[in-house]
């Protein structure tokens, strides 16, 4: 089902763990991209265009922009891409908060790999499919419009 | 319990000395005056009625001596009257005249005789063989010679023992004869001599010349003192004058003095004052030993009573100080539960970096054939990391340990910039991420101060977590200044926050006193500052604009004995 390899944007202010996990992401066929704070993220995405991040692994807690307000950002200019937010045991509040802001899930630091691999292939896969209803449903458009 | 807090025990026997001072005088004061004024009282109504006493005494016995005298008197009266000169010029008539006057006044009278003009004494009836005696040079016939009658003075006379005469002047045939009566001394003497006051009062009787008419019972000495005053007074023939000087040996006494027999008498007394006085002697002494041993229960009891009180005292301070120490501890714990989210956060991450790396090595290892030298690397490359991230793990946790150690107050030089650098570690975590910039200016000459280490850090660490929590998500800037100045140091804390309002202002170090919402502040975090800051005999200030920022200012002495600190860098840094 999956015909590219998913890509990441693995944003934490915590420059080894990102490089790290951006290895063991990369081993695992992901494409993976970094970011060491929310403006960097949504520099990155910006500069990406609307379909190259599937996924945004974004760390809540960081200097500056933290991460609810990236992601109400990320919401606000790429809806379609999914965002995985990562806490310490004292932001889960924070985490619960940016499920209702429209992340996907949350995963508690540190993670297990198979988990965050399985939440980002759902993801993924709940994005591919509603891209695939976008995709759909143009196509319908443009079929009724070439009937009418 | 820690000595350096607890109040010296010269303050609990300063006021243990206080308390029994204050209610000695208190109970004492009215007990010596109500004593003393009644003793005075009394002193003076007994000193009126002691001469009242010896006036009514010595005018009794005056009237006794002059009635004695005028008696002896009107007996030769009534014997010259009814008798012719030649019945009393019969040696036997008088003999038995005497023998009956003898009879009638036990023996009163000594002698009887019958003096002509020419003070030849015609007749003569008594011990003596006087009959043709000559008296026309004797004082007493010069005196009684014209006059009605005559009682003179005491004197030897002929016969060579003390006597006196009573004299009555007769007249027949155109001549005048005198009839005299000798009278015993003895018995004039014995009425006097019987006078007595008390233990040492006693009397004699004086003429006009300052001799003797009666035996005095102890030794009297006219000539000088207390007598030669009294008696060169002019005596009122009605009063009895009376006055107290101490005599040669310096006792009190008491001299009296009244004249009778018309002024040729004195009637003297004299009297010890403690012996006249010995009833007011017992009172002021009953007196002074219930005051003395009152004023020692007193004392005991007041002793006790203080002594207990202090000691409630001291445990009650001791209690106090006792709570001051939980209640710093209980504001050191909230501290750290402040800090805890941030410092949960702190650990997670170099946690969260060892788990990554450690999966990466197992993922490297899961790779099948042989290591290559690039993967080699990696895993080492990646053990290296997990050992950076475990001393990283390791720093947090000695900085929250430092922190979180029992507190210690005992009191020794603290090296305060040492201090700033610790305590901005601790908050350097928290302060990233709520975007606030911490800054220093640390005077590199600051002398120690003398305090407990642990209880200062936590002053500092209270200051810093309200700077920080007092800046809002736009960020700011939290400055902390060290500098001295004479014996003092001083540490300021500013921030760049929402400051505090005016209202507010004179409330922040009260108790349970907090903005803050519920379960996020105690409000014990300053007025522990307070407590601490005041403690060591410094002081705290607060200056705030509203929208502005609030500077606290803590001012504390400086050990005359100490070194400026080392590690001091002296300029200005940032966290």
């Amino acid at each position: 089902m999956v015909l590219v390899n998913p890509s990441v944007l693995l944003v934490d202010d915590e420059v080894p763990f990102v490089e790290t996990m951006a290895k063991r992401l990369a081993k695992r066929e992901l494409t993976v991209e970094t970011a060491f704070s929310g403006k960097e993220a949504l520099e990155k995405l910006d500069s990406g265009g609307p379909s190259r991040h599937d996924v945004v692994i974004l760390d809540v807690k960081m200097p500056g922009m933290d991460g609810l307000e990236t992601l109400a950002a990320i919401k606000a200019k790429h809806p379609n891409v999914e965002v995985i937010m990562l806490t310490g045991h004292a932001t889960v509040e924070s985490a619960i908060e940016g499920m209702k802001g429209g992340a996907y899930d949350y995963l508690m630091k540190p993670c297990e790999m198979d988990l965050l691999m399985a939440k980002v292939s759902e993801a993924v896969a709940k994005k591919r499919a509603h891209e695939a209803k976008i995709l759909d449903a143009r196509v319908r458009m443009h079929a009724l419009r070439r009937e009418s | 319990m820690q000595t350096a807090r607890v109040r010296p025990a010269a303050y609990y026997r300063t006021l243990t000395r206080n308390l029994v001072l204050f209610v000695v005088v208190i109970s004492l004061l009215p007990l010596f005056f109500t004593g003393a004024i009644i003793l005075y009282q009394f002193k003076q109504a007994y000193q009126v009625k002691v001469e009242e006493n010896l006036v009514v005494l010595l005018n009794k016995h005056r009237r006794t001596i002059d009635a004695f005298l005028i008696d002896r008197l009107a007996d030769i009266r009534v014997l010259a009257r009814s008798h012719t000169v030649p019945e009393l010029s019969d040696p036997a008539f008088l003999k038995a005249k005497l023998t009956l006057l003898r009879e009638e006044y036990n023996g009163v009278y000594v002698d009887l005789g019958l003096v002509d003009s020419q003070g030849s004494q015609v007749a003569y009836a008594g011990p003596f063989n006087l009959t043709g005696a000559n008296y026309s040079t004797a004082q007493w016939f010069k005196q009684a010679a014209g006059s009605e009658h005559f009682i003179s003075n005491v004197f030897a006379g002929l016969r060579g023992s003390p006597h006196f005469i009573v004299a009555v002047t007769k007249r027949y045939q155109g001549r005048e004869w005198l009839l005299k009566a000798t009278i015993d001394f003895e018995s004039f003497n014995a009425l006097v001599e019987n006078i007595r006051m008390g233990e040492t009062g006693f009397a004699f009787i004086l003429n006009r010349q300052s001799e003797f008419q009666t035996k005095p019972r102890h030794e009297v000495i006219l000539a000088s003192g207390a007598w030669r005053e009294l008696l060169q007074k002019p005596l009122d023939s009605g009063r009895v004058t009376i006055i107290e000087q101490p005599d040669s040996t310096g006792r009190e006494m008491i001299y009296a003095a009244a004249p009778l027999k018309k002024g040729q008498w004195v009637i003297c007394a004299q009297q010890e004052v403690s012996d006249a006085f010995v009833h007011l002697v017992r009172a002021q002494q009953v007196a002074i030993a219930i005051f003395v041993i009152g004023g020692l229960a007193i004392v005991v009891v007041s002793l006790l009573l203080a002594r207990r009180l202090v000691r409630r005292i001291a445990e009650a301070d001791e209690q106090k100080e006792a709570m001051n120490e939980k209640m710093i501890e209980a504001g050191r714990l909230a501290s750290i539960g402040e800090l805890a989210a941030g410092i949960a956060h702190e650990i997670n991450n170099p946690v969260a970096i060892m788990v990554e790396e450690a999966g990466w090595i197992e993922d490297l290892m899961s790779d099948e054939g042989p290591l290559s030298e690039e993967t080699l690397s990696e895993i080492q490359r990646a053990v290296q990391q997990i050992q950076e991230q475990g001393d990283r793990c390791k720093q947090i946790t000695h900085k929250l340990l430092s922190f979180a150690r029992k507190t210690d107050p005992t009191v020794k030089p603290v090296d305060l910039n040492g201090l700033v650098d610790e305590v901005l570690g601790l908050v350097s975590q928290k302060s990233r991420y709520a975007g606030v910039k911490l800054e220093t200016s640390l005077d590199g000459q600051l002398p120690r101060v003398a305090a407990s280490p642990s209880e200062l850090q936590q002053v500092l660490l209270n200051l810093v977590n309200n700077a920080v929590d007092a800046i809002n998500s736009e960020g700011g800037t939290v400055t902390v200044t060290t500098s001295h100045e004479n014996d003092t140091a001083k540490l300021s804390v500013s921030d760049t926050g929402i400051g505090i309002a005016d209202a507010n202002l004179a409330r922040i170090f009260d108790p349970f006193y907090t903005t803050k919402p519920v379960g996020q502040g105690t409000g014990l975090g300053l007025s522990i500052c307070y407590g601490i800051i005041n403690k060591l005999g410094g002081e705290i200030k607060v200056a705030s604009a509203k929208g502005k920022g609030s500077t606290f200012t803590v001012i504390l002495p400086t050990r005359q004995d100490s070194d400026p600190s080392p590690g001091g860098s002296g300029e200005t840094g940032q966290n």
